[in-house]
């Protein structure tokens, strides 16, 4: 693509207009295909399959949103999720992905194409990258008027691994349409900034009520663009564009946001909106100020705006403060607050906190997700700098906020990517533009290589020197320096999309529902226990089991095994989870009891001793006790699981606490079998386990998957005799037991006596 | 005489020359505040000036304009008053009312600015034509999200 680029520089010299229109179509066309195919990988190397967790669950909506039509969708009450609570899916979710893909699956059929609506669920994604691509064109051409600018940065937003993280085919999440309408919606702003036009602000408004619809990310086109608007106030760069622009956009997409149940009467309610409507009524201000100014035209006046804009600015926070603190508006949520304080969730909401894409990020993740960006970066907001039109204004702030938001969590790193694309295209087709201009100087052929650095260093020392000396020619004209810079651009480039297409193949095409190895051998071997463990619960279970899981599974046992389940990823009611965490943490006598009030007849524990998977159960336990912690502090103690040491073991050392809770039995029953005596082995933790495997007795064991990630456990009925299951359990290996302990008695009796 | 109101407000880019004569409306007052004794007289002459400059430079269209941004104004005041009295019980229905008076004032304004000949510069591309085209598409999305909201 990039080659490409340059020879569109190179031809734009010779070619018409009309040409390089069709050139740009054409390159903007491969750019689109290279986006999209560079997303495909999964559905190669696997299957058309839909990943990770979040996406089973819009998938499910989906599903219901095609089969029983919109209606029915948007007053969908979800039984078989949270039971026995069950959750107003319609007025809890973000429908805007649902629709999308069900519009166009209707399209589809409309025009006698029959597609399965799981494949326009696995290949949305892949396609509104190719979108994004195009609204990057755009906001970039915006920018500058250099016009490889854009095209770069099409090409760098279709194939950064920043991006492509929440896009690959298969990821079908709110990310997936929600990039493409973050940049199309700043295109249109900026349009509207640009043009003052009440038609642009309102199709800003429009896509930002898509926006809203599809992502909770759209608090953050709620803050950027008021915060656009006061900058260009304080900077006294007031206009009446400013205004129609910006007042448009607010009066329609409010009342657009507000159309979305769940986001409901939030725009004016909550803190987080309240600076899109204060900067709303400071604008009216601003305005009509503007138009007394346009009386006295005298200097004092500006000083004069931003004192009272300033003034205002104050009232109105003290305002906002005032009303939150009383609690007319609602306070800022939890999730706000961690984004100042990265230790707040943890302390706080250890709800938050468990999620891994709320974890602030790594320092090598901004060179991961990328690459030669990061460095181009800065070069881009410091060419804004230097000309800072309005919508370079934009651009600086954009870098900035999403800078520091990306530094705090790992998800905003794809808010963080659209502008960095943007501005490392202005610094990089800077650079080519200067080095790739073929003109030499209209200058005898003396002063060719008049741009030499000695040369103008000798003009500055000797003014009245050398005749060649005498009328530098500023710029680069050598060939050879040229060369040698646009060469290395190129390699750049060039490393750069391998880069990508190596992070994209390596660590963002898992679905993470089906596992990949390799064999000693080399070849593919696929793990495939999660499916494996759903379809068994599909087909031996009774439509109603009720399935106990950590949170993290219960999308996945709605979408693949359609069982109903007690907690799932939509963290709404952190008491409920922490019921599960307080069942998985204690002892089977207080854990029992607990599942027969929730009427559970299967739990799944996730468990990947046997082979090495980390992401499992054991190790996400201490979330489960912490949050548990959290609503019952007496009863489930942090610290009861960690050695006198502080260590956290699963062997010999590990706690009575940690021994005798559920998960653990549960992950280690039988385990012990499958090797010598004595020699089992967790190979996630490198801990030898005990030689005596845990016993359970309320519950027992259903189903284990091949490689043993999954187990399945049936929790017992109550005993035929009423008595409880450990003596149940102790009187059926009881005759042996009985025996033996009484075998073990009579000598020491004997020898008493 | 609500349009009296609004004659500091929205009306007055053509209307007066003399630069002492705008140091005294009413929403700048914390600026005048030092010399408010002093104009105190004046001001009364200089509204009146001002309001005889806005009836003859304002064109026909423009003033009726501004009767609609008053009328406006008048209905957003009234609904608020009556939430404050009464209470805000069909709050949809309330919501969507005031955004809609809040949202038309904009809109509305919007047109008058760039109707202005005095803003030509900053708007070439937006014809009168072209203006009132987006002042209909806007109003039109406006009401039907409000009409949408009202429940």
């Amino acid at each position: 693509m990039s080659v490409q680029m340059e020879d569109n520089q190179l031809l734009k010299q010779a070619t018409s207009p009309k040409t390089r229109g069709l050139l740009r179509v054409i390159i903007l066309a491969l750019i689109a295909g290279a986006a999209v195919s560079s997303r495909l990988f999964s559905v190669i190397r696997f299957e058309s399959i839909i990943h990770e967790f979040d996406p089973w669950f819009n998938f499910r909506a989906t599903k219901y949103l095609v089969q029983h039509g919109f209606y029915s969708f948007w007053d969908w009450f979800d039984d078989r999720t949270w039971h026995p609570l069950g959750r107003v899916t319609g007025g809890t979710l973000y429908p805007g992905l649902m629709v999308t893909s069900g519009v166009i699956y209707h399209l589809l059929r409309a025009l006698a194409l029959p597609v399965d609506i799981r494949n326009i669920c696995v290949l949305l994604a892949p396609a509104f990258s190719g979108l994004t691509a195009l609204a990057t064109y755009l906001l970039t051409s915006e920018m500058v008027t250099s016009p490889s600018a854009g095209l770069l940065a099409a090409a760098f937003m279709g194939i950064a691994p920043g991006y492509i993280s929440r896009s690959v085919a298969g990821s079908y999440d709110n990310e997936a349409i929600a990039i493409f309408l973050l940049v199309f919606t700043f295109y249109l702003w900026i349009k509207a900034v640009k043009l003052g036009s009440v038609f642009y602000g309102a199709l800003t408004a429009l896509f930002y009520g898509y926006m809203v619809s599809a992502w909770g990310g759209y608090v953050f086109i709620t803050n950027l663009l008021p915060l656009h608007a006061f900058v260009l106030i304080c900077m006294g760069r007031y206009s009446p564009r400013l205004y129609v622009s910006y007042t448009s956009w607010y009066a329609l997409g409010t009342l657009a946001s507000m159309q979305i149940p769940f986001v409901g009467f939030l725009p004016i309610r909550s803190s987080e909106h309240m600076s899109a409507l204060g900067v709303f009524g400071l604008l009216q201000l601003v305005a009509f100020v503007d138009y007394v100014r346009a009386q006295i035209p005298n200097k004092q006046f500006q000083t004069l705006l931003r004192a009272l804009v300033l003034l205002v600015f104050v009232v109105a926070f003290g305002g906002l403060v005032l009303l939150t603190v009383t609690g007319v508006i609602a306070p800022w949520t939890g999730r706000f607050y961690s984004l100042w304080d990265t230790g707040y969730a943890k302390i706080h909401i250890p709800i938050i906190a468990s999620v891994s894409e709320h974890q602030p990020t790594a320092w090598p993740a901004f060179f991961f997700d990328l690459n030669m960006l990061i460095w181009l970066f800065p070069a881009g907001v410091y060419m804004c700098f230097k000309r800072l039109t309005d919508e370079q204004v934009f651009v600086v702030i954009y870098a900035v906020l999403a800078s520091y938001f990306a530094g705090v969590m790992v998800r905003l790193m794809l808010t963080l990517t659209p502008i960095v694309c943007v501005a490392s295209a202005m610094a990089f087709s800077q650079i080519l533009d200067t080095y790739l201009d073929a003109r030499k100087p209209k200058v005898p052929a003396k002063e060719e290589e008049g741009a030499d650095v000695a040369k103008v260093a000798a003009a500055a020392v000797l003014p009245e020197g050398l005749r060649s000396t005498r009328g530098p020619v500023i710029g680069i004209y050598s060939y050879a320096s040229k060369l040698t810079v646009v060469g290395a651009s190129l390699v750049y480039l060039l490393l750069f999309v391998m880069h990508c297409t190596w992070v994209t193949s390596n660590a963002y095409s898992s679905p993470s529902v089906v596992l990949a190895s390799r064999l000693p051998d080399g070849s593919q071997h696929i793990i495939d226990d999660y499916r494996e463990a759903y379809q068994w619960l599909r087909q031996n279970t009774p439509n109603d089991a009720k399935i106990m899981s950590w949170w993290d599974y219960g999308y996945q046992i709605g979408g693949m095994a359609d069982r109903p389940t007690l907690v799932d990823n939509n963290t709404w009611n952190n008491t409920h989870i922490a019921t599960v965490g307080k069942a998985m943490s204690s002892r089977e006598e207080v854990s029992y009891p607990i599942m027969r009030q929730h009427e559970v007849d299967y739990v799944l524990v996730v468990f990947g001793g046997l082979l090495g998977y980390s992401g499992d159960d054991i190790n996400k336990f201490l979330w489960m006790v912490r949050i548990a912690e959290g609503i019952w502090p007496d009863e489930v103690k942090e610290r009861d699981f960690f050695t006198a040491r502080g260590e956290y073991r699963v062997d010999d050392e590990a706690t009575p606490t940690m021994k005798n809770s559920l998960m653990y039995k549960m992950s280690y029953y039988n385990y012990n079998k499958l090797f010598p005596a004595g020699q089992a082995q967790d190979r996630v933790r490198q801990a030898r386990l005990p030689a005596q495997g845990p016993e359970l007795s309320t519950i027992e064991e259903a189903f284990t998957s091949e490689n043993w990630i999954i187990r399945i456990y049936k929790v017992k009925d109550l005993d035929n005799f009423g008595r409880d299951h450990q003596s149940a359990t102790a009187f059926d290996k009881g005759t042996k037991k009985k025996r033996g302990s009484a075998r073990r008695k009579g000598p020491k009796t004997l020898r008493v006596e | 005489m609500p349009p009296k109101h609004r004659t500091p407000a929205t009306s007055t880019p053509a209307a007066s020359t003399t630069p002492r004569s705008t140091t005294t409306p009413r929403s700048t007052a914390p600026t005048q505040s030092p010399k408010a004794s002093k104009n105190n007289t004046d001001a009364q002459r200089i509204v009146q000036d001002l309001w005889s400059s806005y009836q003859t430079r304002t064109s026909q269209r423009t003033k009726l304009l501004d009767t609609f941004l008053a009328f406006l104004i008048l209905v957003g005041v009234l609904q608020f008053l009556y939430v404050v009295l009464v209470g805000n019980f069909p709050f949809n229905a309330f919501l969507s009312g005031f955004s809609a008076t809040v949202g038309q004032f904009v809109l509305t304004a919007s047109l008058r600015i760039q109707t202005n000949p005095q803003n030509e510069g900053e708007f070439k591309t937006i014809s009168q034509e072209r203006a009132f085209a987006d002042f209909v598409l806007g109003s039109l999305l406006l009401h039907f999200f409000c009409v949408n909201f009202i429940n």
